[in-house]
């Protein structure tokens, strides 16, 4: 009973802090008509794209927090000798319904901003919209997966590929184009991270790639995706491989 | 007397075991600085002084914040006295003859100083090399800024002490805390955002409030903000007020323990 | 139903870096398991003992796919178990004495619902099986419990149903009897005699306890240093483990007590060591002397660790097995 109401809590005081993060943003666009460009109402479209995306991911992915303590403490042998594969094992270990905060405060600041946006939708247009939230949860379920591989390698906690995932996060909820120089292309491009909303965002707006891109570009955000997803399974098994080698 | 010190002394050592998660949190430290640094520099793209700050001040800011945020340690997630009552073992906490909240508060002290150097100073510093920022000339500005500092992590074991206090009623504490403290980092300025940016009477509301003395007071400090003695005096008055509420709650949880037999 | 389980020329090694200095590190290759060959017939009950560190938890990691082998071959109901991992899964079952198979917030039958999902059962061979374990082990009472709630006696129980609820053909247990209470510990190990007996399962179960195996497996594999040292009857082995020690702890200081039946002692103030060998004198018997002769106020009886038994092993050789 009071487990349940815990829950509800905890629920409840995730998603309030996660609304902390658009009330930065917004106390920043205080002073400015535009971000880099972009009005409150656009930066609120990456903002709610990325937090949907990542709510979702948290969601279904979020597990993935729990393998460096499962590998100190031995507890992945038990993955390994269950007949299922060891990666769907640790997903499944627990549905994150504490996470739902996020999704739908995401969800909000996303329906608000469209409400204030003057779209001139057509077919593609709402396509995408649809289509954004679902391929960008797939690259930050890619990326949380690559990134807590490593600790296959190191000893770590974790805290490390914490900054890759929730870092990305964050940083999809701004115009990649706020960031400059290498440190952009690494994070945009290496790390696909411009394809979870920046491009979704602009092919929506009409909008064209003030990084000089072609126009098709953001349709290539499906393929990012599944990319992402052979790697983030490639990575992950040869992880499980190195495990397997050094029972670390 | 001495055996505050030794706790403290405690408080730290217990953190040096864990140097490999430091190393990986002044990463994650240095990651994040950068991000909202260019979030900062997009807006001073635009002006050049925003709420009585510059770009440097901002970056600084920034930067220092991240440094801070161990040390001050502005989360609810420290259960570690919560933790004990659940399990009952602070019956014998209780029986020791060293004040409870002094022995806590003094093992946090410590902690923080290691966190102060160990997470605080080198993200500061790579990001010194990258970007221009600004530190205090006058070694009396260093001085009071380790005493707000200081007042700083009181402010927030006060707070920590009374969220942990709850599990004496609360089964289950964490839910109570997620609730109560969702919002301390954000309050105390510590998203690398001064919390000079909100709107004018929002401003005013929150810097009085507990948690901008957290965080945006020894950064004021820092930076040379003008109205230096009343941030001081703010901290001290919360210092004081919190610690004391935090004994008087302790008190009758005490007594809820002996009546109820642990 | 091929329950075999082959090793040839099974080895494990781990590099190792130490530290010498603030920089250097020196590279050193730990032998954990060093060449092990062995064949267990289907049926049969096998125990793989060792002292700490001999490299017996290793070698069921290799047998079960969770460790690939640094050299040699495993062969585990004909199939590889480093390549083909997940179909062994299916016909093996795991208990191991330090790690949860079963979910620590969730009921105990809930549990065993998941892990007919996980192992695909048919529902009329689940339920079957569940019906006899929850039987023969007294499950009845705690399958709604939470997991964390139960003592671990119940626990290893549970985890024995779980390895056991798909009908596998092998089943390894890595010290399952670890912390477990006198009683707890024989229900178990009659609860897979039982089991072994009347199902034909194989059985290879690891410990650092001697009395276990004699409870129950007909054969016993040696191991000390990743080496294979003895491999056969148990009975044999009965031979160097007849010695046991009486300790005492006397009122007060005595000269030693050379009772009827005692080959050796050793004093130390109150307390004495009292060796004798079981088969030419029963402990309670040696008891009642002892007490006679002297005011004792606590004793226990110990067991010939299996250290020792490796060590007369190295100091008699093999040879003196087969005779």
């Amino acid at each position: 009973m009071t487990y349940r109401t815990s829950t509800v809590l905890l629920t409840i005081g995730a998603a309030l802090a996660t609304f902390m993060d658009f009330l930065m943003i917004a106390a920043i666009m205080g002073h400015l008509p535009t971000l880099d460009g972009w009005s409150l109402p656009e930066v609120g479209l990456l903002y709610g794209i990325a937090g949907v995306a990542f709510g979702i991911t948290d969601m279904c992915v979020g597990n993935l927090d729990l393998l460096p303590r499962q590998i100190r403490d031995g507890t992945f042998d038990v993955v390994l000798v269950r007949p299922v594969g060891s990666l769907f094992q640790v997903l499944a270990m627990e549905f994150g319904v504490r996470r739902v905060g996020k999704v739908l405060q995401s969800g909000a600041v996303l329906a608000i901003s469209l409400t204030r946006l003057h779209v001139a939708w057509t077919g593609p247009k709402v396509a995408m919209l649809a289509v954004a939230p679902v391929t960008a949860s797939l690259i930050f379920g890619s990326v949380w997966v690559i990134a807590i591989s490593q600790v296959f390698w190191t000893v770590d906690t974790g805290e490390v590929a914490n900054s890759f995932t929730y870092g990305g996060s964050f940083l999809t909820s701004y115009p990649i184009s706020i960031f400059s120089g290498w440190l952009r292309d690494l994070l945009a491009f290496v790390i696909p991270m411009a394809f979870v909303s920046y491009y979704p965002a602009l092919f929506i707006l009409g909008r064209p790639d003030p990084l000089g891109l072609p126009a098709f570009t953001p349709l290539l955000t499906p393929l990012v995706a599944l990319a992402m997803l052979g790697v983030a399974g490639l990575i992950w098994r040869t992880g499980v491989r190195h495990y397997r080698g050094t029972g670390s | 007397m001495r055996v505050y010190w030794e706790l403290a002394r405690v408080g730290y050592l217990r953190q040096t075991a864990y140097w490999g998660a430091t190393c990986a949190g002044v990463f994650t430290n240095t990651v994040w600085g950068f991000m909202i640094s260019f979030v900062q520099l997009a807006l001073f793209a635009a002006h050049t002084r925003v709420a009585g700050y510059d770009a440097t001040d901002a970056l600084t800011y920034v930067w220092v914040s991240q440094g801070m945020l161990m040390t001050v340690y502005i989360w609810g997630g420290w259960v570690e006295i919560a933790q004990r009552i659940r399990t009952g073992d602070i019956a014998t906490d209780f029986h020791r003859p060293v004040d409870f909240q002094g022995y806590w508060l003094a093992q946090d002290i410590g902690r923080a100083l290691y966190h102060a150097i160990f997470r605080g100073i080198p993200p500061v510093l790579v990001a010194s090399l990258v970007f221009h920022l600004r530190f205090p000339t006058s070694p009396l500005t260093w001085l009071v800024f380790a005493v707000s500092l200081l007042l700083a992590v009181c402010i927030s074991f006060a707070l920590r002490f009374l969220v942990n206090l709850s599990a004496f009623w609360i089964l289950d504490h964490r839910g109570v805390a997620s609730i109560a403290s969702f919002a301390w980092p954000f309050l105390a300025g510590m998203y690398g955002i001064p919390l000079a940016y909100l709107p004018e009477p929002i401003y005013r509301v929150v810097s009085v409030l507990p948690f901008a003395s957290m965080g945006q007071a020894p950064l004021s400090v820092f930076l040379e903000k003008p109205g230096l003695v009343p941030t001081l005096a703010l901290q001290a008055v919360w210092v004081v007020a919190l610690l004391a509420l935090g004994r008087v709650v302790l008190a009758r949880a005490e007594r809820r323990l002996v009546v109820q037999g642990g | 139903m091929n329950g075999t389980i082959l090793a040839d020329g099974l080895s494990k090694h781990f590099s190792r870096h130490r530290r010498a200095g603030l920089l250097r590190r020196w590279r050193t290759t730990v032998r954990a398991v060093d060449g092990i060959t062995f064949r267990v017939e289907p049926g049969e009950m096998v125990g793989y003992i060792g002292p700490n560190g001999a490299g017996k938890s290793t070698t069921v990691k290799m047998l079960t796919g969770i460790l690939f082998p640094s050299g040699g071959t495993a062969r585990v109901a004909g199939l590889d178990p480093a390549r083909q991992r997940v179909a062994l899964a299916r016909r093996i079952g795991v208990v191991f004495g330090q790690r949860r198979q079963l979910w620590w917030d969730l009921p105990l039958g809930t549990s065993f619902e998941l892990l007919r999902h996980v192992y695909r059962v048919p529902e009329p061979r689940f339920r079957a099986n569940l019906a006899t374990f929850v039987e023969l082990l007294e499950l009845g009472p705690f399958l709604d419990t939470p997991v964390r709630q139960l003592s671990l006696g119940q626990v290893m129980r549970g985890e024995l149903t779980a390895a056991l609820l798909h009908d596998p053909e092998v089943v390894f247990l890595d010290e399952p009897t670890i912390g477990l209470d006198v009683e707890s510990k024989a229900r178990a190990l009659d609860f897979l005699s039982a089991l072994n007996r009347e199902r034909g399962t194989t059985v290879m179960m690891t410990t650092h306890d001697v009395a276990d195996l004699e409870r129950m497996c007909p054969r016993m594999l040696i191991i000390d240093s990743g080496r294979l040292i003895f491999d056969g009857p148990v009975a044999d082995i009965k031979r160097f483990g007849v010695e046991r020690t009486l300790v005492v702890d006397l009122e007060a200081p005595r000269p030693a007590l050379w009772v009827e039946g005692v080959d050796d002692v050793r004093v130390d103030g109150r307390r004495q060591w009292l060796q004798f060998r079981r088969d030419q004198v029963s402990a309670p018997d040696l008891i009642a002397r002892v007490a006679s002769a002297a005011a004792v106020v606590d004793l226990t009886v110990e067991e010939t660790p299996i250290e020792e038994i490796i060590r007369r092993i190295y100091r008699e050789g093999m040879e003196g097995l087969t005779a």
